[in-house]
């Protein structure tokens, strides 16, 4: 009665689709590895101080990548300063006041879509509302499309933060006659601050690969600026223009600066990771 | 004992009236930081109008210039300003469906690994190490497609495709051509790396979410493992897995960086996969710095308009699927 080939015919089946898993996911470590592996074997014999502490050499000179390092911090850096404040408030407004109303609800659906959208177009639309303008492109303009690619990262991750504290610790800060905006700044916000610290983190993580954007804002430039009002070179722009370049010395430190990229955003990620995991788990 | 209560709030009144003034103080800090919350959840609205108006207007004298046959023209032409979108569109979205249909089996099988077959210690490891694949820069994928991938694939891979499939009728026609290495497929397979994090970590969540009752009463019929993933896990959490396939989706047709370095930027179609063609993206990366003439300019804007629209319908119906399966399980 029991039928044998209807049973190893699925027995096989099985073994298959679990051999097409193991491949699968094999396939997609090894991709990683491979990816990192030739980063490392590439970008590390240029790793040297010299990296650190020249400017970006003309073709067939040496050279670092001081000015192109200098000029990413600075526009990473202000970039923060203008998108965390509002992505924090607006998570707050979201997790705090508006929470399942229709604006919040609204908000949430376009800030989840402006997190995956493509960057080149928050890029055109800065060049359109400053660089053209302005007339020149400008570090500052650089800044401002980073700034506005940390916003949706920021509002989701205070959002979700917030969305953990337990509302226990809100009652009592209530019961205790403390008016709400107090309360979270003092009570929410602190409870959050791992998560909070996260977002940043995931933020910058996120920006400081951005190249597309700071191509038609920020542009680049060959020597050392700190002039915001204009053109400012950038770590993905410079490896951008040395990698298509046809110069050797050229195409060895853009693969330099991709290491260093790499592991920045990397070490960025997993911190974050651990963060937020650590937060879990107590 | 009245006459206590009378003197004491007799002694207070200027308290009283401190008292109030704190409470004003602390009421007005409230509604003043319940307002600066407000406007900056409203600004996430302003960023989007603004991007939408600023390329509509910049991208207007393009679409007056060319009208309805800036979609359909596909010569690109910068010495005579003509312009047709068709050949970076007809990238753009060929490039992303074929990445779709590598990484979209790719990431659903890892993530029944990730669900069903591995050992729980390795689980979390094995997760991150996937997701890391999203977090490195795009750029990375690019100089690392270009220098290693590429060479690799026009030296080993690609001889071999073309012989393979020369005498077959239909692929002949999709893998002919001389072996460039860089071309439409080698951004496909980039773009599908790219994706595949995206797609299995929304997976396997979604998969996380299925109640165990209903698995363990499959298995309590006899079913099989994958019987059991196919026939009740995938159907369970169709909508979940077609959110995360969308949000891919999204992600390849506005990636930039990396199929600007693989894809040989060359504005015609070819039949062949193997040949170079150009994106949406890659075209206004690659020529937006050089343009010179308001014309180009505009119709480099007018390319990011039709960029954003499309990704932004992909990406809405990717988010509406996600938030239906999260009420139904939340």
């Amino acid at each position: 009665m029991i039928d044998a080939k209807l049973y190893a015919r699925r027995r096989r089946r099985n073994t298959l689709a679990a051999v097409a898993s193991y491949g699968a996911t094999f396939v997609g470590l090894s991709w990683l590895a491979l990816i990192l592996g030739v980063l490392f074997w590439e970008g590390f014999s240029g790793l040297s101080l010299r990296v650190f502490t020249e400017m970006t050499p003309p073709p067939g000179a040496v050279g670092g990548l001081l000015n192109a390092i200098v000029g990413s911090l600075i526009m990473t850096s202000l970039a923060l300063v203008i998108g965390a404040p509002i992505g924090i408030l607006a998570g707050t407004y979201m997790a705090e006041y508006g929470r399942h109303g229709r604006l919040a609800s609204l908000v949430r659906f376009i800030n989840d879509i402006l997190l995956s959208a493509p960057s080149i177009v928050v890029g055109l639309f800065i060049y359109e509302v400053m660089v053209r303008p302005m007339g020149h492109f400008s570090g500052i303009a650089g800044a401002v499309v980073l700034g506005v690619l940390v916003i949706p990262v920021m509002v989701r991750t205070t959002e979700d933060m917030l969305t953990l504290v337990p509302d226990t610790l809100r009652e009592a800060a209530a019961s205790i006659g403390l008016p709400r905006s107090l309360m979270i700044r003092q009570v929410a916000y602190r409870a959050a601050r791992a998560g909070i610290i996260t977002g940043i983190l995931l933020a910058v993580a996120r920006i400081s690969g951005e190249t597309a954007p700071l191509l038609f804002t920020a542009l680049n430039n060959q020597f050392f600026s700190t002039n915001l009002n204009a053109p400012m070179p950038s770590l993905p722009a410079v490896i951008f223009q040395f990698a298509l370049s046809p110069y050797k010395d050229w195409q060895d430190l853009a693969w330099t600066g991709a290491l260093i990229i790499t592991l920045a955003v990397l070490a960025m990620s997993i911190t974050a990771r651990a963060l937020t995991g650590t937060r879990k788990a107590s | 004992m009245v006459d206590v209560a009378w003197q004491e709030s007799g002694v207070s009144a200027q308290d009283v009236a401190e008292r109030a003034k704190v409470l004003n103080k602390l009421r007005i800090g409230d509604i003043i930081f319940h307002q600066i919350t407000k406007i900056s959840a409203l600004f996430v609205l302003v960023v989007l109008g603004g991007v939408i108006v600023s390329l509509f207007l910049g991208a207007l004298p393009a679409f007056q210039e060319f009208g309805f046959s800036f979609i359909t023209a596909q010569s690109w032409n910068p010495v005579t300003e003509k312009f047709g979108a068709l050949a970076p569109i007809y990238g753009t979205i060929i490039t992303s469906v074929i990445a779709m249909l590598i990484a979209v089996p790719l990431g659903l099988m890892i993530a029944m690994f990730l669900t069903e077959l591995c050992p729980m210690w390795l689980r979390r490891p094995i997760g991150i190490a996937i997701e890391l694949l999203a977090g490195i820069p795009s750029i990375i994928y690019g100089i690392w497609g270009l220098f290693v991938f590429a060479p690799f694939l026009q030296a080993r891979v690609q001889p071999g495709v073309i012989a393979a499939f020369e005498n077959v009728p239909l692929l002949s026609t999709l893998f002919e051509g001389p072996p460039f290495g860089i071309g439409m497929l080698t951004a496909s397979l980039i773009l599908a790396i790219m994706v595949l994090p995206f797609i299995t970590s929304i997976s396997r969540d979604v998969f996380d979410a299925v109640p165990p009752v209903l698995k363990e009463a499959a298995y309590g019929l006899g079913w099989t493992q994958w019987e059991v993933w196919r026939y009740v896990v995938l159907p369970f959490t169709r909508i979940g897995v077609i959110g995360g396939v969308m949000l891919g989706l999204g992600r390849a047709l506005g990636e930039t960086m990396a199929v600007t370095f693989v894809i040989g930027n060359a504005h015609k179609i070819s039949s062949s996969l193997l040949a170079p063609g150009t994106t949406i993206s890659a075209t206004i990366a690659n020529e937006f710095t050089e343009a010179v003439g308001d014309l180009y300019t505009s119709s480099l804007i007018a390319l990011g308009l039709i960029l954003f629209v499309i990704t932004f319908i992909v990406l809405a119906i990717a988010r509406y699927l996600l938030l239906r399966i999260e009420r139904r399980v939340g």
